[in-house]
């Protein structure tokens, strides 16, 4: 059995971070499948996953976390007699994986037959994507500290107090099945955070790419530092329906809780906003949505839980929600073609669209407040849970940087609000778009979203600060 | 495990390291879920590995491995070191840790049936049991259950000189019946939500929820709560149901009591909190007869915060937090403690697992048993709303305003549960909230909750806290404005 370790990868990049060949997971996808014949396993799936992250904390102008992780993980799916189950293990000696095939087998044999298993998928072919950045891959601890000291003194020279992060790392991750399917991806990500205090004021920048020269965490903090500075003294204003411009970050953590809503299996079980909705005009004419993989501004592996090949869909196209997103199960019983969304079986939820690219449009940030008579531009939202999930009501606060726009320019900063505000409303209530982006923030994962501004959005409350 | 243990403090002292302290954890644990009658996840993991956090040159540094050979922890421990010299290059102060003393010990949570040895069959088929009978109820549109069990070794070693080993075993299982009709979306869990119960026990706590007894109640509230009034919105008395409280408990009085939190650590991701150090003995948090703890020992009862010793090698303790309404205490640990003016960290510092680092945390954060049964509680409540089992929750980065809103509410009327309300939604300021609490519900009505799925640090650490509660009541609560503008 190939012992775990630092391999050849491929890549300097790669090789430097000690993740392991692409033939060196092949070949430990194959041993496991070699070990899994000699076992009653009808068919059997093995994923490799590996990770290596650094990720550097800091707060009150220093940095007080700093940590570093490498692993792998080696998941086999057995599937006998038409059960299935999958055990996990980070042990990659030959005990340890033929313990993980038994486990496998064991926790199959529990269950009734489930007659809606598939066969596994057979060899597929894959569209090639880069994503493996050998400068991100190469940035050392003292880089990290250098640009956080650097923050730091900015926020000292300010009066204001600097906490974030900075991260770096990659991950693989390989699939391969006893049908003679394999796939495997790698990414690396870099990503920078940054919160800058002043007084009771605060306000934030952040960025997240797989190219670390994407973005200069300089000038992330110098934005956290300027925007702090007006966010001191807020006025305390009314909560009700206001016309807001909504950040990248702010659109970001409200439209991703969409991801699921356009899961086959999701309306399957009528737990999706969009039950009895499909093909109706339910957005405005100026909302677009796809799930695309493959967008230059996207990461994420190009194949799914089952190793089919991720495709572009079209979700929803002039407000109409037109498509879905199919595992093969999903598909089967739809009478459609999988999408490759499909999470790793066995599982209750089939399938997700996890790469949301919204269609953007041509209005900056300073020319929708400057249309504005009376409004909010709102940094990023905060703890946005659902309160209806069928008219897609969420809850929040906004967080880090709320401001009040009168006549054309931002006049003041302004308390921050709760929000309670359905989706599905909003997206009806888009005034403008700005151009799409790569998005990130703290509720949902990395979509490429616009700026938006919409009328009457609804907040209920306001809090002390 | 000793052995990779010691092996790393002595490389990580020969690189230069001050003070280390390393976990060795080997992770076990099993998902079963079933939908619709059908198995859902049926899933096994083990994960083993080691992480070490050392001081050099006064600043910190973690570093972890799941490569325990002798190559790969020296690798492991000399990464730690360099990443610690990395830090000091933009550190403000030296770290400086409170005393504590080395212990040598090994324990395990009290485990009357070791739910790894029960038959899978046998757990199947109860879940299966309790889904068929959801199913029988019309109008149930998805039925999901799910239980969840973990066996997590850690041994634990300092550089002054604790070995401790603790063995832990979880457990866990919910039900959920779901509604769709006309344009509305309806769902009831039993015994709480978002996963159910779990506790420090073995298959012992499975056995005790009798899913199958309740699986029927709760299928036939979610249909019914689409013919149900809707929540009014208005200022009123308010009850709450012990697990709502608990999740109350959780998010009003347990983050904002984190150390780390107070003093700006969290700033950029959890977010602070408005109990700067000056309120210490100071704020009025709650009425005179709101009482809260922080206790990790197992005489609080078998909750997910209940340990013998925390990740840092600090035994466990308990600690006032609200004493007779007046706010008495933090959640601290060996680098914070003496920033409150404490010569001992409180023991709250845990680890997700091997690859994270220790970080302060809730242990079993608990509103102490007031005095009423819930019959006087309703008996006694002219008009109100008693609201229960938790739907959505949101609270602001300083833990001042929040908003929850339950799966089902009841109307009291002239002291009788009279009617069900659906979407019942309830929100405040937090110490507004607890000054407003004028009864809580007695020893036999409390329940140490758990909340299996707290999410804080970066990189994510998922961890779970316990939250003793009984149900209480609040007065003057402002009353369903999710719903106001729907």
């Amino acid at each position: 059995m190939k012992k775990k370790g630092r391999g050849q990868s491929g890549s300097q990049g790669a090789r430097a971070a000690g993740l392991l060949s692409v033939r060196e997971m092949h070949d430990l996808v194959q041993a496991v499948l070699r070990l899994a014949k000699e076992s009653e396993a009808d068919d059997t799936e093995v994923h490799v996953d590996e990770v290596d992250d650094s990720l550097t904390r800091f707060a009150n102008n220093a940095i007080h976390q700093n940590v570093a992780e490498h692993g792998v993980t080696v998941s086999v799916r057995t599937v006998v007699d038409g059960r299935t189950a999958r055990a996990t293990t980070n042990r990659l000696d030959e005990d340890s994986l033929r313990a993980a095939i038994q486990a496998s087998l064991s926790l199959a044999h529990s269950q009734p037959k489930d007659r809606h298993l598939l066969p596994l998928a057979g060899k597929q072919r894959y569209r090639a994507v880069k994503r493996f950045i050998d400068a991100t891959a190469a940035i050392r601890p003292e880089d990290r500290a250098r640009a956080v000291k650097r923050a730091s003194d900015l926020a000292i020279k300010r009066g204001q107090v600097a906490a974030g992060i900075f991260a770096t790392g990659c991950s693989q991750a390989a699939v391969g099945n006893s049908r003679g399917l394999f796939a495997a991806y790698r990414e690396t990500h870099a990503e920078f955070s940054i919160t800058m205090t002043e007084g009771a004021a605060t306000s934030w920048a952040k960025a997240n790419s797989a190219d670390v020269r994407a973005f200069d965490a300089q000038e992330l903090a110098l934005r956290a530092s300027e925007k702090a500075h007006r966010a001191v003294n807020p006025r305390e204003l009314d909560p009700g329906g206001y016309t807001v411009i909504l950040e990248p970050a702010a659109v970001l953590d409200l439209v991703g809780f969409l991801f699921y809503d356009f899961a086959a299996t999701a309306l399957a079980d009528k737990r999706s906003c969009l039950n009895e909705r499909m093909g109706k005009p339910l957005f405005g004419k100026n909302i677009s949505i796809a799930d695309d993989v493959y967008h230059p501004l996207q990461l994420g592996s190009n194949f799914d839980g089952e190793g089919m090949p991720r495709q572009r869909v079209q979700l929803v196209d002039g407000g109409v929600p037109r498509n879905l997103v199919y595992s093969r199960r999903a598909a089967k019983a739809a009478r459609k073609s999988p999408t490759g969304h499909g999470f790793a079986l066995p599982n209750e939820y089939g399938e997700a669209a996890m790469n949301l690219v919204f269609g953007g449009g041509k209005t900056s940030l300073e020319e929708m407040i400057a249309s504005t008579e009376r409004g909010l531009l709102v940094t990023r939202l905060w703890y946005i849970r659902e309160v209806d999930p069928y008219e897609k009501v969420m809850t929040g606060m906004t967080r880090d940087g709320l401001y009040l726009v009168e006549k054309g320019r931002v006049t003041s900063a302004a308390r921050n609000f709760r929000f309670n505000q359905s989706l599905i409303e909003m997206l009806r209530n888009v005034e403008m778009l700005g151009p799409a982006v790569r998005a990130t923030g703290e509720e949902a994962f990395e979509m490429v979203v616009p700026a938006m501004k919409v009328r009457d959005f609804h907040f209920s409350e306001v809090t002390k600060f | 495990m000793w052995d990779w243990a010691g092996y790393s403090l002595d490389i990580a002292r020969l690189r230069g390291a001050t003070y280390a302290d390393v976990r060795v954890m080997h992770l076990r644990q099993r998902d079963l879920t079933t939908k619709n009658g059908e198995v859902g996840t049926l899933a096994q993991s083990e994960s083993t590995g080691l992480g070490i956090r050392v001081l050099a040159n006064g600043a910190w540094g973690f570093a972890s491995t799941d490569v325990l050979t002798r190559d790969g922890v020296a690798a492991c421990a000399a990464q730690a070191v360099a990443i610690a010299k990395a830090s000091a290059l933009a550190k403000r102060d030296n770290v400086k840790m409170a005393e504590e003393n080395a212990y040598i010990d090994s324990w395990q949570s009290p485990c009357r049936k070791d739910p790894f040895e029960i038959p899978l069959e046998t757990q199947l088929a109860l879940l299966l049991a309790a889904d068929a009978e959801m199913r029988r109820v019309k109008g149930v549109t998805l039925t999901e259950t799910d239980m969840q069990f973990r066996k997590i070794d850690s041994w634990f070693a300092s550089s002054i000189g604790s070995r401790i080993h603790q063995r832990k075993v979880i457990s866990g299982c919910g039900i959920v019946a779901t509604s769709f009709q006309g344009q509305e979306i309806q769902k009831r869990s039993y015994p709480n939500s978002f996963g159910g119960q779990h506790a420090l026990e073995g298959y012992e706590l499975i056995e005790g929820m009798d899913l199958v007894k309740h699986a029927p109640v709760i299928a036939e509230e979610a249909v019914a709560l689409h013919s149900a009034a809707q929540c009014p919105e208005k200022t009123g008395t308010l009850i709450l149901g012990g697990s709502q409280l608990g999740l109350q408990i959780h998010e009003s009085v347990g983050h904002p009591i984190e150390l780390d939190r107070v003093l700006g650590q969290e700033a950029n991701f959890a977010g602070t909190s408005f109990l700067t150090l000056d309120q210490l003995n100071k704020l009025k948090y709650g009425s005179e007869i709101v009482n809260v703890v922080a206790d990790a020992r197992l005489d609080h009862g078998p909750g997910l915060g209940s340990f013998a010793y925390d990740d840092e090698g600090v035994p466990a303790q308990c600690t006032d937090i609200i004493k007779d309404g007046q706010f008495r205490g933090y959640l601290s640990n060996r680098e914070t403690a003496h920033l409150i003016g404490l010569n001992r960290s409180s023991g709250t510092m845990r680890t997700e697992s091997w690859n994270r680092l220790p970080i302060i945390r809730m242990t079993n954060v608990s509103l102490l048993p007031g005095t009423w049964s819930f019959d006087d509680l309703i008996a006694d409540t002219s008009d109100g709303i008693l609201m229960d089992t938790n739907r959505s929750w949101s609270i602001d980065d300083r833990r001042y305003q929040f908003q929850f809103s339950t799966e089902i509410g009841w109307e009291i009327k002239g002291g009788k549960k009279t009617r069900m309300l659906k979407n019942p939604s309830y929100s405040g300021i937090t110490t507004d909230f607890w000054n407003s609490c004028d009864a809580i519900g007695s020893r036999e009505h409390w329940t140490l909750w758990g909340t299996p799925n707290c999410g804080k640090g970066q990189p994510m650490q998922t961890m779970g806290t316990g939250h003793g509660a009984a149900p209480s009541r609040f007065l003057n609560v402002r009353i369903g404005a999710a719903f106001s503008n729907q």
